[in-house]
């Protein structure tokens, strides 16, 4: 691995976003739009807004770079560049490293503007701390970056890379307790929650609402994303190949 | 110790063989793409790959930069085999869709290359003269035209000046004095030590290499100097010599 070519690649991923304002815009606006849309929905109950509004605000970093990754990826691989690279001394783990620390970065700043908003104007009241939502937020965003490589494998047009996300994520998180708690779904749902990553990295988010620390359940939540991100990049990385029919 | 093919290769000790093929056979889709090929690129020369669209010319190039599936036979680059993670820093392969980022300008791409490879300071304005783009550096690459396009991409694979190109079809859509210039880089290229194995299906284009390897339905038709080709074949110009070993093929 080689820090110029992770970095390089970083900055590359960045000015083709740069390139792209409208992208930019939406990546940070309609979080910040939904969250205020939210606060309404709950007006005269300012609890649930509470309550729900975090697990959601982590949510949007995920979403936001499932899709990111798997159309950008999809990008690299039917426009040869992924090819190109792969004859060239790069390491698979260099350009993956380089998106992730791109979309980090955006996914970093898109958190920040979210929780500006929300715990200012919007009068979230978290009773955990601020910073534990920043990482599990972060945390997500690196999910959702690592499972759309993974799915952008599975996809042979931007079409169905898009419909990745109602076929992949939408399962999660119906499932994931924002709806139903967890604990009263019938068991075979349950089980099928406990497996899903995003399970974990909602479940973070409504423990640092509730004022939980490390030591609890949102140490293991934490634990089970940060172990889910290489084990996707990994599976990633293998689909990478550097020959082809 | 270099490998030497003397058999109608054209190699002597002074021409080691750059690359050498010995019975490739590659299957796509259960056919043979190329079909027990035996042949070799005489080091620092300029060799076309010539034949028409479907004859295994860019799985012939694919096999030698080592993207290639099902590769059967053996493929030696520099010495080593095809593929070879050492053989990324010094072969440069020229895809024929132009593999290089619309949404960013020519000169974002080629720091970037140029920052992947390792080419020393200055190398990104050296390849910008070398395809003509120096006017253009700072624009994005997609409201290039189609022929600027494709050129930022062999700029980027100039960057590091690699020994060994592999050119598919550098030169489609691109008008003839710029083809004409482009063909006098390859020579200049080649003078400087690099060795080129560049497609075409233009026969005056061919008529400018050292040596021609020719391609029917994936079978080498043959592989010699285009002096000889027409001398061997009586033609009066490539486009007939080659019309008359597809006769005596068949």
């Amino acid at each position: 691995m080689s820090a110029r070519r992770v970095l390089r690649t970083a900055v590359r991923v960045l000015l083709q976003l740069r390139g792209d304002p409208r992208t930019v815009a939406l990546l940070l606006l309609v979080p910040c739009v939904l969250m205020t849309l939210l606060h309404y929905v709950y007006n005269d109950q300012p609890l649930v807004f509470d309550r729900i509004g975090p697990m959601l605000l982590v949510l949007f970093p995920f979403t936001v770079m499932f899709v990111v990754t798997s159309v950008g990826m999809l990008r690299e691989r039917t426009g040869g560049t992924l090819e190109r690279l792969l004859t060239t001394p790069m390491a698979k783990l260099d350009l993956l490293t380089g998106y992730a620390l791109a979309f980090g970065a955006v996914a970093l700043v898109q958190v920040a503007l979210v929780l500006v908003v929300t715990t200012g104007p919007l009068q979230l009241q978290l009773s955990g701390s601020v910073a534990w939502l920043v990482v599990v937020a972060e945390l997500d965003a690196l999910l959702g970056m690592a499972l759309g490589l993974l799915a952008s494998a599975f996809a042979r047009s931007e079409f169905q890379a898009v419909q990745f996300l109602p076929a992949f994520v939408l399962p999660q998180l119906l499932l994931c307790g924002l709806f139903t708690p967890r604990a009263a779904m019938a068991a075979p749902l349950r089980w099928l929650s406990e497996v899903a990553p995003l399970t974990y990295a909602v479940d973070g988010a409504s423990h640092v609402a509730a004022g939980d620390g490390l030591s609890g359940r949102l140490g293991v939540d934490l634990l089970v994303v940060a172990l889910c991100i290489p084990v996707a990049l990994g599976l990633g990385a293998l689909t990478l190949r550097r020959r082809s029919d | 110790m270099r490998r030497v093919w003397a058999n109608g290769c054209g190699l002597t000790e002074q021409f080691p063989a750059a690359v050498s093929l010995r019975h490739v056979t590659v299957l796509r889709g259960g056919r043979p793409a190329l079909d027990d090929v035996t042949c070799a690129v005489r080091s620092g020369s300029v060799t076309g790959v010539v034949g028409p669209s479907g004859c295994g010319k860019t799985t012939m190039m694919r096999s030698i930069v080592g993207v290639q599936r099902h590769v059967s036979g053996e493929v030696d680059v520099l010495d080593r085999p095809a593929g070879d993670p050492s053989l990324r820093s010094v072969v440069g392969y020229l895809t024929q869709t132009p593999a290089v980022y619309a949404d960013i300008t020519v000169a974002a791409n080629l720091r970037y290359f140029a920052a992947i490879v390792a080419a020393p300071e200055g190398d990104v304005d050296r390849v910008l003269d070398v395809v003509g783009l120096a006017g253009e550096a700072g624009r994005r690459v997609d409201r290039l035209s189609g022929g600027q396009h494709a050129r930022v991409a062999l700029a980027s694979v100039l960057l590091g000046s690699p020994r060994l190109l592999v050119l598919d079809e550098p030169t489609v859509g691109l008008d003839p004095a710029l083809r004409a210039e482009l063909w006098g880089t390859f020579r200049t290229l080649a003078a400087a030590g690099s060795t080129l194995l560049v497609s075409t299906h233009v026969m005056d284009e061919a008529a400018r290499c050292d040596r021609v390897l020719l391609l029917r339905d994936g079978r080498l038709l043959t592989d010699e100097s285009p002096a000889d080709l027409l001398a061997r074949t009586g033609a009066g110009d490539l486009d007939e010599a080659f019309l008359r070993l597809v006769q005596d093929a068949a």
